[in-house]
């Protein structure tokens, strides 16, 4: 099927009305951060110093400038609060709930020096952005008018979403394909619901899709397709992220009770997935192992352990998210390795070894310091693989797996290519997939119209 | 140890605490719970003339999320009968004897009419009088209030009536209403008034409702002018309190009861501090209740304390021979602002504040070397280039940093082992640096800097130097004679 969802002119088809999460999964995930009330946000808005040339404003990949939009809502004037968000980042719905804020804008506020609390950026954003979702306004821009040049997007991920919407502000066709049946990628299906549930997501795409994208699902692009989209369009941009996650590499891993995280979370999101066995294993030690463990506890497991080849001082986690995993009741095995998967039909155990270091720091098991822990799931977490095979040759320029780009335009090596996102910083977070197409949307328009 | 117990005009007084002539001291129930609270007197709200007053009555205005900075009504007098009044003034000064009652009076402007209710209400009890000559609103489109203040003639011919009559001290409260408030006052001294109290409110409109397009407070869809106060007014009732303190014009400055935005201790002594002798209160006690005369009180003498005053009069009136005119201030006195770096958050309030608000001395290069070149080629800053310090301007810094590229660091590999939760050191390239010979020394920004202590005003003037002024200047003939005078301008911008 590659049927667009929606064009120019007519009404556009509602995602939000699509969501499938079901109602008893979503009450499982009741919000991380809840919204703020209206006279707590002013409250905090009028906390905030409006400092000049932020740092919070420097912090944030998309650079929205926030005291401008706080100061907004201070005044009452949240129509031109949302307007300052989206006009620095089309997805700010999402990123005000799904960004790490401490290490971000809120972690750069000037406050930490002052008086230890800094402001709550993203609740205010998020206050900001759902005000105008609830108006039912449409997004305070308008498409440019029509240049006649045409772009294809591969992904439709938060990267290719805001590549899109710079492109439509210019008068640009943007024609997005995606291999899922509903737009927005990993923002859509690979967030935690507690941060960002797969319904809002939706509901921002539908006003992005107000501004003309067009949208063709269940599409997987191949060489052949991208051989004839780069026929057929004026440029290609890539923000299809990564592939799939690692695997160990040992006998049974087909076994029932085998899973990867980013396949467990869109499970649950989608209604695929709504309960948890007892014992659930998750391996490795990321933000997305630790979300899905969190998941595995809201969904009825019982003993969820995260199991991580080195201490907690090595894990790749935010700080705060480990603290999260704790409160939920997440144990944790450090220095241990997966040595098998035991089980008969379907995963029963997991044979684990003690790891220790040697001199040159490499990692290597103790001696008879095998055990077995018992569980009915694993969950690996263990890192995503690249997806650039459909790029046969050397269409664009690759290191490590990841697209090179110049990081100002998003152009790769192949002039008629740009990209963005995970693919091509290795994977960061929703913020930098959209300022990596908001870059990109501005260097193609810059490109076309020099061509 | 110090005492709050003063005399004002020949009335003795608990504190100098008093409530002002409002709905606080609406009636003697009230007024009694006051003197509970710790309140040392009160002036009841004004009796005489009929009156019917309207619904609603009082608006504020809000600001920065602290409610009632500025408040203003348009309420009358007092709308209760007469001898109701009188009967509690009676009964709260017989239960209270040592608290002080002032009784407000306004009546229509005739001799008769004044000597009436000057009797009346030193028949009751009153220890002493305050003639309300500033009411703004209502009463002065009917020749009372304001309308009497405003006119010195009015004002001198009024007290003189009530003088033929009062035994007690009569106090006169003066209108803010008016260009020069010394010659209501001036006009109070010639007919032997005992004091004068002041400022009233200001006549004001506080808002207009964006909704309905009608102002507050509204009454069926209409407003009126109305009296001001609040915090907002203190500094424009400073200075004229100072004003009325240091006019010596027809006679020297009588006892002086200090009004307008006072709701703190630190206010009272402002206003005693420029010599009033007593303080009163309305707005902060509407706000608050009247249980915010216990910190006032205790502030007060812990400060008298600190400072070494035991007295109310040991301190009344030394600040006023620090106002000076302005021709009189010394001229080669020399501040400029010092930025604490390891004080300093780096908000850069100060830097916006010092470029568009001030005299643009203050720069963020402390990290730069001097041959940068700063976004000169993006033709929407071409202007800026004319800056008269040759340095980038906000707008220029503001562009490029939204140029700058930054992504989320992920820890362990981008936070260089400090992990997200680092120490949160201002960076050197976020903490201004002052060009001291450019700064004039103005303060904006020490005042806009929200960390105390962080930017204070350093003296940088030669000690060696005599103190020079405007008039000693005029009087040596060593003054520009023109716009034109090539000696025109301040010497800092040469």
């Amino acid at each position: 099927m590659s049927e667009p969802a929606n064009s120019l002119g007519h009404s556009p088809v509602s995602f939000y009305a699509q969501s499938p999460t079901p109602g008893d999964v979503s009450a499982r995930f009741p919000d991380l951060h809840p919204a703020f009330e209206k006279t707590a946000a002013i409250a905090e808005a009028h906390r905030c110093l409006y400092c000049f040339d932020a740092p919070c404003m420097s912090a944030c990949p998309t650079h929205i400038d926030v005291p401008k939009f706080i100061k907004k809502i201070a005044t009452g004037n949240l129509e031109g609060s949302a307007k300052t968000i989206l006009d620095a980042n089309i997805l700010g719905a999402s990123c005000s709930r799904a960004c790490p804020v401490d290490v971000l804008c809120e972690g750069a506020c000037v406050m930490h020096r002052y008086n230890k609390q800094p402001i709550e950026i993203g609740r205010l954003q998020r206050f900001a952005m759902d005000a105008l979702h609830e108006s039912g306004a449409p997004l305070p821009f308008n498409p440019g008018p029509d240049t006649g040049k045409r772009v294809a997007l591969i992904g439709g991920g938060p990267a290719s979403l805001a590549c899109a919407a710079e492109l439509r502000r210019r008068g640009i066709a943007a024609d997005i394909y995606d291999a899922r049946p509903l737009p927005g990628g990993l923002n859509t299906y690979g967030i935690a619901e507690y941060k960002l549930p797969l319904a809002e997501s939706l509901r921002e795409i539908d006003l992005l899709s107000q501004l003309g994208v067009t949208f063709h699902f269940n599409t997987t692009v191949d060489a052949a397709k991208l051989a004839s989209l780069e026929a057929e369009y004026d440029a290609v941009f890539l923000g299809m992220g990564l592939g799939a996650i690692h695997k160990l590499g040992l006998a049974g891993e087909d076994l029932p009770g085998v899973t990867n995280a980013l396949d467990y979370i869109a499970g649950y999101k989608s209604g695929a997935i709504t309960t948890a066995p007892a014992k659930v294993a998750v391996i490795g030690a990321g933000n997305t192992a630790i979300d899905a463990a969190n998941a595995a506890v809201r969904l009825g497991a019982t003993e969820v352990t995260m199991v991580y080849r080195r201490g907690p001082e090595q894990m790749s986690a935010f700080s705060f998210e480990y603290e999260h995993a704790k409160q939920e009741g997440v144990k944790f095995l450090w220095h241990v390795v997966t040595a098998g998967l035991e089980g008969n039909g379907k995963l029963e155990a997991l044979k684990l070894a003690k790891l220790e270091a040697t001199a040159d720091g490499s990692l290597v098991p103790v001696q008879g310091s095998e055990f077995t822990l018992p569980v009915d799931l694993i969950i690996l977490a263990i890192g995503q693989a690249t997806h650039t095979e459909f790029l046969s040759g050397d269409k664009v320029k690759l290191e490590r797996g990841r697209i090179l780009i110049d990081r100002a335009t998003g152009q790769t090596s192949n002039p008629k290519y740009f990209a963005g996102g995970d693919c091509t910083n290795g994977g960061r977070e929703v913020v930098d997939a959209v300022a990596d197409g908001k870059r990109a949307g501005i260097g193609i328009a810059a490109a076309l119209e020099a061509n | 140890m110090p005492t709050l117990e003063t005399t004002f005009a020949g009335i003795k007084c608990l504190n100098p605490f008093w409530l002002a002539s409002a709905p606080p001291t609406n009636c003697g129930e009230q007024i009694m719970r006051a003197f509970d609270a710790g309140w040392g007197g009160a002036v009841w709200k004004t009796i005489g003339a009929p009156v019917t007053n309207v619904s609603s009555r009082y608006s504020s205005i809000d600001w920065a999320g602290q409610k009632m900075m500025g408040f203003n009504n348009i309420e009358l007098i007092s709308d209760r009968p007469t001898q109701t009044n009188l009967d509690e003034i009676r009964e709260v000064k017989r239960r209270y004897p040592k608290h002080v009652v002032i009784a407000s009076l306004m009546v229509e402007s005739n001799r008769e009419s004044w000597h009436d209710i000057v009797d009346r209400a030193e028949d009751a009890g009153a220890d002493g009088l305050e003639l309300n000559f500033g009411c703004p609103h209502g009463m002065s489109e009917r020749g009372m209030g304001s309308a009497v203040g405003q006119v010195p003639e009015y004002c001198q011919q009024i007290t003189e009536w009530v003088k033929e009559k009062a035994r007690t001290p009569v106090i006169v409260k003066l209108t803010p209403n008016i260009s020069d408030i010394r010659i209501p006052a001036r006009a109070a001294k010639r007919a032997k008034a005992d004091a004068v109290s002041a400022i009233n409110t200001i006549n004001s409109i506080t808002g207009i409702n964006l909704d309905t397009l009608e102002p507050n407070p509204m009454v069926d869809g209409k407003s009126s002018h109305g009296g001001y106060c609040g915090p907002a007014v203190k500094p424009i009732a400073l200075n004229m309190v100072q004003q009325v303190n240091s006019d010596y014009i027809d006679g020297d400055p009588i006892p002086m009861s200090g009004i307008g935005g006072i709701g703190t201790w630190q206010d009272a002594a402002e206003f005693i501090l420029l010599g009033s002798g007593t303080v009163q209160v309305c707005t902060a006690a509407m706000h608050y209740g009247y249980r915010i005369v216990e910190d006032m009180a205790d502030g007060l003498l812990n400060w008298m304390r600190q400072k070494g005053y035991n007295t109310i009069d040991d301190f009344r009136g030394l600040s006023l021979p620090n106002v000076r005119e302005w021709k009189n201030l010394n001229l080669n006195y020399r501040v400029v602002a010092e930025i604490h770096a390891d004080k300093c958050i780096g908000c850069q309030l100060c830097y916006t504040a010092c470029w568009d608000g001030a005299h643009q001395c203050i720069h963020m290069d402390r990290t730069e070397g001097k041959a940068i070149t700063f976004a000169g080629t993006d033709p929407r800053y071409a202007m800026h280039q004319a800056n008269p310090h040759g340095m980038p301007t906000p707008d220029q810094r503001f562009a490029q940093s939204i140029m700058t590229i930054s992504t989320t660091p992920i820890p362990k590999l981008d936070l260089d082992g400090l992990g997200e939760l680092g120490p949160y050191a201002t960076p050197l390239t976020r903490i201004p640096r002052v060009d001291e010979d450019e700064c004039v020394g103005c303060n904006l920004c020490s005042l806009v800097c929200p960390v105390p202590d962080c930017i204070t005003m350093e003296r940088r003037d030669d000690p060696s130097i005599a103190p020079n002024t405007w008039a000693e200047r005029v009087a040596a003939g060593a003054v520009p004679t023109g716009a034109s005078d090539p000696n025109h301008g301040n010497p800092n911008h040469s």
